[in-house]
């Protein structure tokens, strides 16, 4: 095989080999609770890409996980731990019921401005971890957590406050009408455009531009960035900030471009935890944003399929995200090919 | 040029503070005795963890998954209570439930060469999931399992004339373990050699002693304490266990660490002023006057926001070990 092909073949081959032993790992956790695991996968996957419906369903899943990954990824190229994108996206999410569900717009420029005011906060809650880091050397996975949690009271309290829906406290204000964007199919919306034309604009930032470039050399090598004059802080600001834009628009994902419900719970039920998903997701992915695409439709597809393995099977869906954690362990282990071609010598 | 805080000087303002924050409170009408109670309790978890955290460390190996041993730990430690019909052998078993997840972690670390941030993130996304579907899969009901209070590990009674203080074995014994893993890594061989590890592994490997040994046995210890730790929240705590039990706890333990730059006395102390800053929002919380004009959800942040701030200020000037977080790999 020429290098060029196994440079291409290598990763896809060890995120193909974390992702069966994370399935294989949830086999024998549903085996020590007595289910079975075949007709449990089976359920999954041909609930989550055996139909044109089911497909739908698990791009709408992948939508959100496609810009939480960007936010990780993005981190990772500068050689920052970025686990922010939890918190970030709840305050994208509050950005998106503000604009889109208590201002009048136009229809035509409303969607545009719900989303845009969404990542800016998303990006706002990103930048005290980044002047932490630059400022003082707070570890960012010390300071993201806090701020997750704080950012986590805070929405709450604005949505059981401020915005809560008039007869029903559980969740805010569904974004208006004109403020949504168009359904496609199941409860997939054009927004996923939007999405995929962003994690395409970060890889050309990363790829095809200065500040992209200092921003991968301060994170491959930082004694030949400081050497080559990059500046370090820069490249942390610019990575925070891409996260944290990359993150406001997956919470805007839910409340503009999610039906049924358009709206966010007060309890963030239905979009808890995305943001740690995306970590998952962005391994899989290389910590590329277009990987990160193809990862995240897998991610959807396990996340949508989940449901018809607990209601067919009754295995709980949230073993789906242990699967994850497990492969995101296994990914960890950079030599993890090495060591299976070592014993197995293929 | 103002000449930077020495260490000692921010203790003692951090004591002055403390006892005026004390004061304020009592003026308030609270009693001291309780806030503390309250204070102990949350620093449980929390110094059981840091402690190990601070021995994981200084061998070199960081683990950012002590958020989700917590979670897993607390799950399974309530299951074990109930099977065997005792709050004791729960946190016993808890703690030998974080060890194997240590020695796991220790095993992806040592002999994968794994990026140990991202283990450890993986380890505390497995807990995310793995959590509830425990909670499900053990008692089929989501989210939330109570157990029978006779299977809650009792705490000690200290009479205080007209009253009693309340303080739990485990404390003690979170306190104690503080001091015996400060003796342990200053006082003894093993304590040295640990240190090497982190510090200079290829000495370590020349003078004969197995790194990977150390580091191995140091993440047992580290998952050990951080799952007794765990188990003490639903067994001395609160009595029940939910899915997001452990609330962040593990990640301000890793704060404490950095606080107190790895020595493990002081991580005692900053898991005490964690512990009791989530004490007192608490108790101010439910008070009359207070909870009508502070929201509830202000309270709640407490915690975190102190954590924060208390980075923000400490940090700095500290060392921590040179081969901290890097894979050892002979040459």
């Amino acid at each position: 095989m020429s290098k060029r092909l196994v440079a291409m073949v290598r990763p896809v081959a060890e995120s193909g080999i974390a992702v069966v032993i994370g399935l294989v790992a949830g086999a024998f956790l549903m085996l020590a609770f007595g289910y079975d695991p075949i007709r449990a996968y089976a359920a999954l996957f041909v609930g989550a890409f055996g139909s044109t419906a089911g497909i739908l369903e698990s791009l709408a899943f992948a939508m959100p996980l496609m810009v939480t990954a960007v936010t990780f990824a993005v981190g990772v190229r500068a050689a920052l731990f970025n686990i922010g994108a939890e918190g970030q996206m709840y305050l994208g999410a509050m950005g998106a019921i503000i604009v889109g569900s208590a201002m009048l717009l136009p229809a035509g420029v409303h969607p545009a401005a719900a989303t845009l005011f969404a990542m800016c906060l998303g990006a706002l809650w990103a930048l005290p971890a980044a002047i932490l880091k630059i400022w003082r050397g707070v570890h960012e996975v010390v300071s993201t957590i806090m701020l997750n949690w704080i950012a986590f009271w805070f929405v709450t309290y604005l949505v059981r406050t401020y915005f809560g829906e008039p007869g029903r406290a559980e969740r805010a204000i569904p974004a208006l009408a004109t403020a949504r964007y168009p359904v496609i199919g199941e409860t997939l919306t054009a927004m996923i455009f939007v999405v995929v034309a962003f994690c395409v604009a970060v890889a050309i930032l990363l790829w095809r531009t200065g500040i992209g470039f200092e921003l991968r050399l301060v994170g491959d090598n930082p004694e030949a960035a400081k050497y080559a004059g990059a500046s370090s802080s820069r490249a942390i600001l610019v990575s925070f900030l891409v996260g944290g834009l990359a993150a406001g628009l997956a919470g805007a994902t839910q409340i503009l471009g999610r039906p049924p419900s358009w709206t966010l719970y007060a309890t963030m039920g239905n979009i808890l935890n995305l943001g740690f998903d995306g970590i998952g997701v962005a391994l899989i992915g290389r910590n590329h944003p277009i990987g990160g695409i193809f990862a995240a439709i897998f991610y959807g597809g396990l996340a949508h399929g989940g449901r018809f393995m607990e209601y067919n099977v009754g295995v709980a869906s949230e073993l789906v995200d242990g699967i994850n954690g497990i492969i995101v362990i296994a990914l960890a282990m950079p030599e993890i090919v090495a060591i299976i071609r070592r014993r197995r010598e293929w | 040029m103002v000449r930077p805080l020495r260490r000692l000087e921010w203790y003692l303002i951090g004591v002055v503070l403390t006892l005026v924050l004390m004061y304020v409170i009592s003026l308030a009408g609270f009693g001291i005795p309780g806030l503390i109670e309250t204070g102990l309790l949350a620093m449980t978890p929390l110094a059981l963890a840091a402690v190990g955290e601070c021995l994981n460390e200084q061998a070199g190996t960081v683990n950012v998954g002590m958020e989700g041993i917590f979670l897993i730990t607390a799950v399974l430690s309530v299951y074990w209570a109930e099977v065997l019909g005792s709050g004791l052998y729960g946190l016993l078993l808890g703690a030998v439930t974080g060890a194997l997840i240590g020695l796991i972690f220790g095993l992806v670390c040592v002999y994968g060469k794994a990026n140990q941030v991202i283990a450890g993130m993986g380890l505390n996304i497995l807990a995310l999931g793995l959590g509830p579907y425990l909670l499900m899969s053990i008692w089929a009901f989501p989210g939330i399992h109570v157990f029978p209070r006779d299977l809650m590990f009792q705490p000690i009674h200290i009479s205080l004339g007209d009253g009693y203080f309340s303080i739990s074995a485990v404390t003690i014994a979170a306190i104690v373990i503080a001091v015996l893993a400060y003796l342990l890594l200053r006082r003894t061989l093993l304590g040295i050699r640990i240190r090497a590890a982190g510090e200079n592994p290829i000495a370590v490997d020349v003078a004969g002693v197995n790194v990977g040994h150390i580091r191995l046995l140091m993440c047992v210890v580290g998952g050990a304490l951080a799952g007794l730790g765990g188990a003490f929240m639903p067994l001395g705590w609160f009595g029940g266990v939910v899915k997001e039990i452990s609330a962040g706890r593990g990640f301000i333990a890793l704060a404490a660490v950095v606080f107190a730059g790895l020595n493990p006395l002081l991580a005692l102390v900053a898991s005490f002023i964690f512990g009791f800053s989530e004490g007192v929002a608490f108790t101010v919380v439910v008070s009359p006057g207070v909870k009508e004009v502070v929201p509830f959800y202000f309270v709640q942040m407490a915690p975190y926001a102190v954590t924060l701030l208390v980075l923000v200020a400490a940090i700095g000037g500290k060392k921590f070990p040179r081969a901290l977080g890097k894979p050892y790999v002979r040459e």
